[in-house]
C-alpha cells in the first residue's frame, strides 16, 4: 500500500485543485480594484459597497431567501413523510410509484420540470382559478417538488440505519405511538432533518431554470438577476456576491461537519 | 412491537400526503406536456390552441395536431441538437468517471479519520451556487482570462487560446459541476469493498493492476453505473452550461427548448422537445433504478 501512497496523494491534490481554483479566483478578484475582472490593479472593497447599494439585486436576494426558507420547511415535512413511508412500511399500494416519483426529480432535467409545471399551473388557473397568476407561490411549489426528493434520500439513509430498540422499548412501556414518534424517532433523525433543510434551502436559493419557467412578472429571484448580469459579461459585483455566498456556505458546512464528526465519535464510543 | 404497526390511520396519511403531492406536481404535469405538444401555437395568452373545442352547443371536437413532431423530424436542427446532447452527455460522463474514480479510490483508501473531511471538501463546492461556479469559469477561460494570461505570461503560447464559446468550455463546465455526483456513489461502493479479497489475491501472487481489473473494478460497477447515470441524465437537458460557456454552435436540447419557449414563445414546440427529451431519458432512468436497487440489495 505504501508504495502507491504518493500516487494517491497526487491524484487528490490535482482533483481538489481543479475543484477549488475557480472558487479561489472568484474570491481573489472580488477584491480587485479594476472593473476588468482578470487584471489585478490593487486591493479594494468597493464592489462590496456597490453590491449593498444595488436595490434590484438586494430585493431579489430577499425574495429568494423567503422562497428558500418556505421551500426547505415544506420539503422537510414532505420528504420525511416519503422517507418514513419507504423505510418503515415494507408493502403498501403505490410503493413502486412513490419510489419512482421520489428518485426521478433527482435526475430530471430542470427544463422539463419547469416547463411541465408551468403548463400545469396555467391549466389549473383556467379550470379552478388557482394559483391566480404566477410568482412566489408557484416557485415554492415547484422547488418543493424537486427538493423534497433530496430530503427523502437524506432522511431515508438515516432511518435505515436507526436503532429500532428504543422505539420498541418505549412502546412496550406503554407510550402512545404519536408520543414515541415525537420524543424518540424525531430527535434521533434530527441531524438528517437539519441536513435536508439546508440542502433544500441551497437548492432553492440556487435554482435559475425552474424558477424562470414558473415565475411571473412580479417575482424576480436572485439567480435570475445574476444570470442576466452574467450574460452581459463578467462583473466584479457578482464576484463579491459569490464571495459572500461561499463564505456563508463554508461556515455552515464546517459547523455541520463538526457536529457530524462529534456525533460519529460519540456513536463509536457508545457502540464499544 | 414496532412503531409502524401501531399507526394504521397515521400510516395512510404518511403514505398519501407525499404520494399525492408528487402525483399532482411531478407526474400529472407530464400529461400537460404531451397535451400541449399536440396543440397549435397561436398568438394569445396562453399561446396555444386548446385540443378540445366547442363547435356548437354541447358538441365538442378534439383537434390533435402532429405538426410539432413533424417539424422535429423534418428540420435537421432538432436532430443535431439531440445528437449534440447525446455526445456531450456521453463524453462528459466518461471524463467525470476518469477523474472521479481515482479521487474516490484515493479517498476510500486514505486513513479513516481523513475520509470525512475529504468527502466534505468534495461536497463543499456543490453547496455554493451552480450559476456562480459556471461564472467562475468564464473569468478563467475567456480570451483575456486567467488561463490565457498565465500561459502567455509563461511564454507557452503567443496568442490567446480560444476555449470560451467552444465545446471544450462546455465539457470543462459540465465535468466541474457534476464531478461530486460520480465521486460520492463511487466512494460508497469502494468503501464497502472487502479488502480481504485483495489480500487473498495478493497472497496467491496476483499483481496489483490485475487485482484492480479483476476484483476492485468489477465490484465497484454499481457505483460506476449509478454515478454515470447521475451525470448523463441531467446533462442531456442541461441549459445553463451550454448557454453561458458554449457558443452558438453548441446545440443541445435543453438550450433549444429554452429558446423556443422564451424567445420564440412557441409553447407547443417547446413541449414536443420536452417530450422528445423525456423519451430519450427513459432508458437511462430505468437503468439507474435497476443499479440503485442492486446497490441497495448489496448493502443489506
Amino acid at each position: 500500500m505504501n508504495r502507491r501512497l504518493p500516487l494517491l496523494i497526487t491524484i487528490l491534490l490535482f482533483g481538489y485543485a481543479f475543484l477549488y481554483i475557480p472558487i479561489v479566483s472568484l474570491i481573489v478578484y472580488s477584491f480587485n480594484e479594476s472593473r476588468l475582472v482578470t487584471v489585478w490593479s490593487g486591493f479594494s472593497t468597493k464592489w462590496y459597497a456597490e453590491l449593498l447599494q444595488n436595490g434590484p439585486l438586494l430585493s431579489a436576494a430577499w425574495l429568494s431567501i423567503r422562497i428558500a426558507a418556505l421551500t426547505a420547511t415544506l420539503s422537510v415535512v414532505l420528504g420525511t413523510l416519503a422517507a418514513l413511508a419507504l423505510v418503515r412500511f415494507r408493502r403498501f399500494r403505490g410503493r413502486g410509484s412513490l419510489e419512482v416519483m421520489v428518485t426521478a426529480p433527482l435526475v430530471m432535467p430542470e427544463v422539463i420540470i419547469g416547463l411541465s409545471l408551468l403548463l400545469l399551473f396555467v391549466a389549473m388557473e383556467n379550470v379552478i382559478g388557482w394559483p391566480a397568476g404566477r410568482g412566489m407561490t408557484t416557485i415554492v411549489i415547484a422547488h418543493t417538488t424537486f427538493a423534497m426528493a433530496y430530503v427523502a434520500v437524506v432522511v431515508q439513509s438515516r432511518l435505515a440505519h436507526m436503532d429500532l430498540s428504543l422505539e420498541e422499548a418505549a412502546l412496550d412501556l406503554g407510550a402512545r405511538p404519536i408520543k414515541v414518534f415525537f420524543t424518540i424517532t424525531l430527535p434521533l433523525i434530527a441531524p438528517s432533518l437539519a441536513a435536508g433543510w439546508l440542502l433544500a434551502f441551497t437548492l432553492s436559493l440556487d435554482d435559475l431554470v425552474v424558477a424562470s419557467f414558473v415565475s411571473g412578472p412580479g417575482a424576480t429571484t436572485l439567480p435570475m438577476v445574476v444570470y442576466s448580469s452574467v450574460r452581459l459579461g463578467v462583473s466584479p459585483e457578482i464576484n463579491a456576491l459569490a464571495t459572500i455566498i461561499v463564505g456563508l456556505v463554508a461556515m455552515a458546512v464546517l459547523i455541520a461537519g463538526y457536529i457530524l464528526w462529534r456525533q460519529e465519535k460519540h456513536g463509536r464510543s457508545d457502540n464499544l | 412491537m414496532k412503531l409502524s404497526s401501531h399507526l394504521p390511520p397515521a400510516r395512510n396519511l404518511i403514505i398519501a400526503v407525499p404520494w399525492f403531492w408528487l402525483a399532482l406536481f411531478f407526474l400529472l404535469p407530464f400529461l400537460f406536456v404531451l397535451k400541449i405538444s399536440l396543440s397549435e401555437p397561436v398568438l394569445a395568452q396562453p399561446p396555444y390552441m386548446d385540443l378540445i373545442r366547442e363547435i356548437e352547443d354541447g358538441f365538442v371536437t378534439i383537434v390533435v395536431n402532429f405538426s410539432n413532431y413533424q417539424m422535429l423530424l423534418e428540420d435537421s436542427l432538432y436532430l443535431s441538437a439531440l445528437l449534440g446532447s447525446l455526445k456531450i452527455a456521453t463524453l462528459s460522463t466518461l471524463f467525470c468517471l476518469l477523474i472521479g474514480y481515482p479521487m474516490a479510490y484515493a479517498i476510500a483508501r486514505s486513513p479513516a479519520h481523513w475520509r470525512l473531511p475529504l468527502l466534505m471538501l468534495i461536497i463543499l463546492p456543490f453547496w455554493t451556487s451552480f450559476l456562480i461556479r459556471i461564472y467562475a469559469w468564464i473569468g478563467i477561460l475567456k480570451g483575456n482570462g486567467l488561463l490565457n494570461n498565465l500561459l502567455m505570461g509563461l511564454g507557452l503560447i503567443d496568442s490567446p487560446l480560444e476555449i470560451m464559446h467552444t465545446p471544450i468550455a462546455v465539457y470543462i463546465g459540465v465535468v466541474y459541476n457534476y464531478l461530486p455526483f460520480v465521486v460520492l456513489p463511487l466512494y460508497a461502493t469502494l468503501i464497502r469493498l472487502d479488502l480481504t479479497l485483495l489480500e487473498a489475491a495478493a497472497d496467491l501472487g496476483c499483481r496489483p493492476w490485475k487485482q484492480f481489473l479483476l476484483i476492485t473494478l468489477p465490484l465497484s460497477m454499481p457505483g460506476v453505473l449509478a454515478g454515470a447515470m447521475l451525470v448523463f441524465i441531467p446533462v442531456m437537458g442541461e441549459f445553463v452550461i451550454p448557454d453561458l460557456l458554449g457558443g452558438p454552435n453548441t446545440l443541445m436540447l435543453g438550450k433549444l427548448m429554452w429558446t423556443e419557449f422564451f424567445s420564440n414563445k412557441d409553447w407547443p414546440l417547446a413541449s414536443s422537445l420536452a417530450a422528445l427529451l423525456l423519451l430519450a431519458l427513459i432508458i437511462p432512468f430505468v437503468l439507474l433504478r435497476h443499479f440503485e436497487r442492486r446497490a441497495e440489495e448489496a448493502a443489506t
